[in-house]
């Protein structure tokens, strides 16, 4: 499929962030999907919110669980994935794919460069 | 002691398994200085009929409200609660058992929220409840406190007509979270108000038509809370649904419930289906079981303290589980017929009192509409005049000084209340004895 | 003449494999549909005189339509509400060892002592001099509460536990704030009730976490490092919620002090230590005590509660209204600042309407008369020898985390680790203990453990009791090591309702009953 094609990075926090030219498509890994079970709700960000790295940008929760979706770069909420509001299933069938939480217009692209790479993150999974 | 079943001999097995040498012994993680080593100085033990015998001797030293005529209200109202309430609410199973976290052996309990939930929407004309808060007054609170999360604003309005006490517990608790409190109406309303709060039938028993001031509250953003303090008047009078309100909050006393001089009572908190994540409280929900039958859970609790800690949308953490049930019960009895005669007998009762009162030398009705309890004007400071007539075995109503007493305008006004419970002849009995004081 | 037609008494039966019945009833067990399924327009359980109004004074603003209550006769309720009854567990009907819930017996005598007309049918606002005996009994149980605690002032109206930790911390930010001192931060450790950083943070304050050692502690060192001058208060329950006595309280309480701030003690589990310990000796300013904990009011299926908060001298000042004060015509309620003040009281505010939960008082009350102090001190005694008990029973099999550190307090605590490899779950064993005919412990806290499980057997469980719930516990862990799957899998089997699909409830929530839509043919 198309997006396992372009650069995909990950964060501690288990957020992957697919960057494509100015924009970074944001969501959480199978990992983190796992972790929180039946996902049951989705709380998307407004369109056109600032979020700064390592802020808050989303909330996600299963039934006995709830955490935040923090955004992985700096940069402006151009775009969201309002079919997760209905079908928040498809946060756990497609969590790289479908399941994609909201697109930022990325201001400092500088920090790209801290982010894991997928065979760091895969490390990283490791030793958790 | 008949509460503790273990015999020493129990004690010393068991100390024996743990491999302590006394009860003592178990306690050794706290510091010396801080153990006792003489018993507290209290009374010894005491078997039942003596304890029986204290709390009497405290029970006579009050006036119950059924030995007297009786008008109090204020927020608290004399209702009758049929027999079989009292009797299914002490069940076991209802009164000795836990929230119902493990839904497969409290369906009971989860079955009887859900049908409870399904009431207060329909009392109120909303489309979501939960499963009630402590109080009406805590459960205004909290309103406020969530219109503050949906609107994103720091700035609350109260009625002058809301109920001093509510006020106060809405002051007190915006205070700490930094929201300001003003009193005012539709015209102190600003786009930077999260809310305007509005008691129907008011503090001094007035209805009004609240749609005006929900349009007012909405053409500003703002949200509008509607506070009902007798909820038998909603089998009378138009529910605050069917007039705009965003968040509708009660006092559930009266059904089911006896005065219990002030608590334990049950707050009704119902809204609209859009702001259903932003409430605070428990919420039954359906689903099925693995085997596809009908069964009740809690649901949403994401929202709730003991998942979200700092971040829920409120520290409460019980409910009024028992005081829910019987209210639950009660208007179960009463149904729809019921239910509706019940509010038409209570204003039924009240016109009545307020024609009979008002034709009293030195009273004035102030309150043209009201639902089973209204405002007089005497002659005569208020307080005093109950005081005299509590002496002579009458208990006369609520002086609005006793709530407001810093307002030299409420010192001759006096709150009756008249419900199903008060008779014609408690009323003759008020109206003599208000003859001869003014 | 004598009826000679036998039949047969002996037990027989066969397999009951695949039996269903044509009911869908089992038994004393009965499926029971919602009140608005059953009832029908035209009845009603209360008979009530027929008003005779003419005209009605309510403005124009009657009300129209239908509501939509059922209606039903009064057995037709009575007979729902004693089947749903039926498919609730109950402290009553068997042994509730929900860790941190102190779920011991219900005594009716309190039930009764509450239903007193002296008592139940009394208006909070009827002139004072017809309520001498209600004020008397709360002036005596906060008598009793402060010299239990060892501290000099109790605010009575606090209606629950987390209401009492928000009584207890708005009185400590009015002290604050009485000295010019703007705190921000609550420090609250990692084991603690949901309820503290929730409250916390309505409050105002930020929420900072406090590490526990390996002992199941609050870390002295690492707590001594976050306090400064923006620390407004810590929460700190004790004994906390691994079982433990914080063995600290003193260092803890001088250290806390020391830093300007004020020390909140969450009193969930005094009912360990009643009798035998004071709170106050141990240097906290504010408390409040779960009387449906400590004093066996009851827990009603989820409330009502009461939870008065004892104030240190520090802080009684700020304490909210109402007051009862004696004067020379005997109690009297202070309702308003003004009066407060001229009894050298700041009220912070208000906490509720009216006076706090009267009906919580009676029943503690009655409670307290019933045990005494010897009978309290012998109660806190017995609750932490139980847990002891089950605690050295059960350690061998299952595994405690803080077991090597001596002995617990009135809880027992187990982690998830003997069901290592075994696809057992904590879940699992909470699902299969219902179907042994127990409560399941409390489960997935503290957060601290892994797979916590939590119990607390409390005084009023008999040695008898205790030994049962032994043997089924240790037959459940030997089955979940030896791979006996089937007991977990899916358990319950034989609850009213198998597991539930919270999923489907919390994706698709439905919170009310609607009326089914009206068929469109036409009737008969």
């Amino acid at each position: 499929m198309e997006h396992h094609t372009m650069t995909t990075k990950y964060t501690k926090d288990h957020e992957w962030v697919r960057i494509d030219g100015n924009t970074a498509t944001v969501g959480i890994t199978p990992y983190a999907a796992e972790q929180l079970g039946d996902v049951v709700f989705v709380e998307l960000p407004a369109i056109g919110k600032k979020v700064t790295k390592g802020g808050e940008a989303a909330v996600v929760e299963s039934v006995k669980a709830a955490s935040e979706v923090y955004a992985p770069l700096t940069g402006e909420v151009v775009e969201v994935n309002s079919a997760l509001e209905g079908e928040p299933a498809k946060v756990n069938a497609d969590p790289a794919g479908n399941g994609w939480f909201l697109k930022l217009k990325v201001s400092n692209e500088a920090e790209l460069g801290e982010l894991m790479s997928e065979t760091q993150y895969n490390e990283y999974l490791k030793g958790l | 002691m008949r509460y503790l079943p273990l015999t020493e001999a129990d004690r010393r097995q068991m100390l024996g398994v743990i491999g302590a040498k006394s009860v003592d012994d178990l306690f050794r993680d706290v510091p010396d200085a801080a153990r006792l080593t003489t018993l507290v100085d209290l009374p010894m033990h005491a078997g039942e009929l003596e304890v029986e015998r204290q709390m009497a001797r405290l029970a006579a030293r009050n006036v119950s409200a059924g030995s007297v005529p009786f008008f109090c209200g204020a927020g608290a109202y004399r209702h009758h609660v049929p027999a079989s309430v009292d009797h299914l609410i002490q069940r076991s199973e209802y009164l000795t058992s836990y929230t119902p976290y493990q839904p497969e052996i409290a369906q009971g309990t989860l079955q009887y929220l859900f049908e409870f939930q399904t009431q207060i929407c329909m009392l109120t004309g909303m489309e979501v409840a939960n499963a009630s808060m402590y109080d009406g007054s805590t459960g205004t609170a909290e309103a406020v406190l969530m219109a503050a999360r949906v609107t994103g604003r720091k700035r609350v309005v109260l009625s002058r007509q809301l109920h001093p006490q509510y006020a106060e517990t809405v002051r007190t608790t915006c205070e700490m979270a930094d929201i300001e409190v003003v009193d005012g109406d539709a015209a102190t309303l600003d786009d930077k108000t999260a809310c305007f709060v509005v008691q129907n039938p008011d503090f001094y028993g007035s209805i009004a038509d609240i749609t005006p001031l929900s349009d007012a509250a909405h053409a500003k953003g703002a949200l509008l809370i509607a506070v009902v303090t007798e909820i038998v008047s909603l089998g009378a009078i138009t529910p605050p649904g069917e007039m705009g309100a965003d968040i509708v909050v009660g006092e559930g006393q009266s059904i089911g419930n006896a005065l219990n001089f002030g608590g334990p009572y049950l707050g009704l908190f119902a809204t609209r289906q859009k702001f259903l994540r932003q409430m605070p409280g428990r919420l039954a929900g359906e689903t099925v079981d693995a085997e596809g039958r009908r069964g009740f859970v809690l649901t949403l609790s994401t929202r709730e303290q003991h998942i979200r800690r700092e971040k829920a949308t409120s520290n409460i953490c019980t409910n009024s589980g028992l005081c829910v049930l019987a209210f639950t019960i009660h208007l179960s009895l009463l149904g729809e017929d019921g239910f509706r005669k019940l509010a038409a007998l209570n204003h039924d009762r009240a016109v009545m009192a307020a024609d009979r009162l008002s034709k009293v030398k030195g009273v004035e009705l102030v309150t043209p509409t009201f639902f089973n309890e209204f405002t007089l004007k005497l002659s005569k400071p208020a307080a005093a005049v109950v005081d005299t007539l509590a002496g002579q075995g009458i208990i006369a109503g609520v002086p609005v000084s006793r709530l407001k007493p810093n307002d030299p305008a409420a010192a001759n006004l006096l709150l009756v209340a008249v419900t199903e419970t008060v008779t014609p002849s408690d009323i003759d009995a008020l109206a003599g004895a208000l003859a001869k004081v003014l | 003449m004598m009826n000679k037609q036998g039949r047969p008494t002996t037990a027989t039966g066969g397999d009951t494999a695949g039996f269903t019945t044509i009911s869908g009833h089992s038994g004393l067990d009965h499926e029971e549909k919602l009140i608005f399924e059953l009832g029908r327009t035209g009845k009603c359980g209360v008979d009530l005189p027929e008003p005779e109004l003419k005209h009605d004074r309510l403005g124009g603003l009657r009300r129209r339509g239908t509501i939509g209550l059922p209606g039903l006769s009064e057995p037709e309720v009575v007979r729902h509400f004693v089947r749903l009854s039926r498919k609730n567990y109950a402290i009553d009907s068997g042994f509730y060892p929900l860790g941190s819930c102190t779920m011991k017996h219900n005594p009716r005598l309190n039930e009764k002592m509450a239903r007193l007309p002296g008592f139940a049918d009394i208006h909070p606002l009827q002139p004072i001099s017809t309520v001498q005996g209600a004020l008397a009994l709360i002036d005596h149980l906060a008598h009793w509460l402060k010299l239990l605690t060892n501290m000099p002032a109790v605010a009575m109206s606090p209606k629950a536990g987390a209401h009492g930790e928000l009584c207890g911390l708005m009185a400590i930010k009015a002290a604050h704030e009485a000295r010019g001192d703007k705190r921000t931060v609550v420090l609250v450790p990692e084991s603690a009730h949901g309820t503290n950083p929730a409250t916390a943070a309505l409050v105002g304050y930020t929420v900072e976490e406090v590490p526990a050692n390996e002992r199941g502690r609050v870390d002295l060192e690492a707590l001594k490092a976050k306090l400064g001058p923006h620390v407004a208060a810590i929460m700190l329950t004790n004994p906390n919620t691994c079982g433990l006595f914080e063995n600290d309280m003193i260092e803890i309480s001088k250290a806390v002090h020391a830093a300007g701030a004020y020390f909140y003690c969450d009193g969930a589990n005094f009912n360990a230590i009643v009798g035998r310990v004071r709170p106050g000796d141990l240097g906290i300013d504010a408390m409040h005590i779960n009387l449906h904990k400590t004093f066996s009011t009851p827990h009603g299926g989820g409330g009502p509660g009461a939870g008065p908060v004892v104030l240190s001298a520090a802080l009684a000042p700020f304490a909210p209204l109402p007051l009862v004060v004696h004067g020379k015509d005997g109690f009297q309620l202070v309702e308003d600042p003004a009066t407060a003040k001229a009894h050298d009281a700041q009220p912070y505010g208000r906490m509720s309407a009216f006076h706090g939960q009267m009906g919580m008082f009676t029943r503690a009350m009655a409670y307290m008369l019933s045990h005494g102090a010897d009978g309290l001190h012998t109660a806190a005694g017995d609750a932490v020898l139980n847990a002891n008990y089950v605690l050295a029973s059960l350690k061998d099999v299952m595994t405690a985390p803080f077991g090597a550190t001596g002995p617990c307090m009135h809880e027992a605590l187990f982690d998830d680790s003997f069901l290592k490899d075994t696809g057992v779950t904590t879940l699992d064993i909470a699902k299969a203990m219902i179907d042994e005919g127990y409560h399941p412990m409390t489960m997935y806290f503290p957060l601290v453990v892994h797979g916590a499980m939590l119990i607390e057997p409390t005084e009023t469980e008999s040695k008898f009791a205790l030994d049962e719930f032994i043997r089924v516990m240790k037959g459940l862990a030997t089955a979940a090591k030896s791979g006996d799957k089937v007991r977990f899998e899916g358990a319950p089997h034989l609850a009213p309702r198998r597991r539930l699909d919270e999923t489907a409830a919390a994706r698709k929530p439905v919170l009310r009953w609607v009326p089914p839509a009206p068929r469109a043919e036409a009737a008969e």
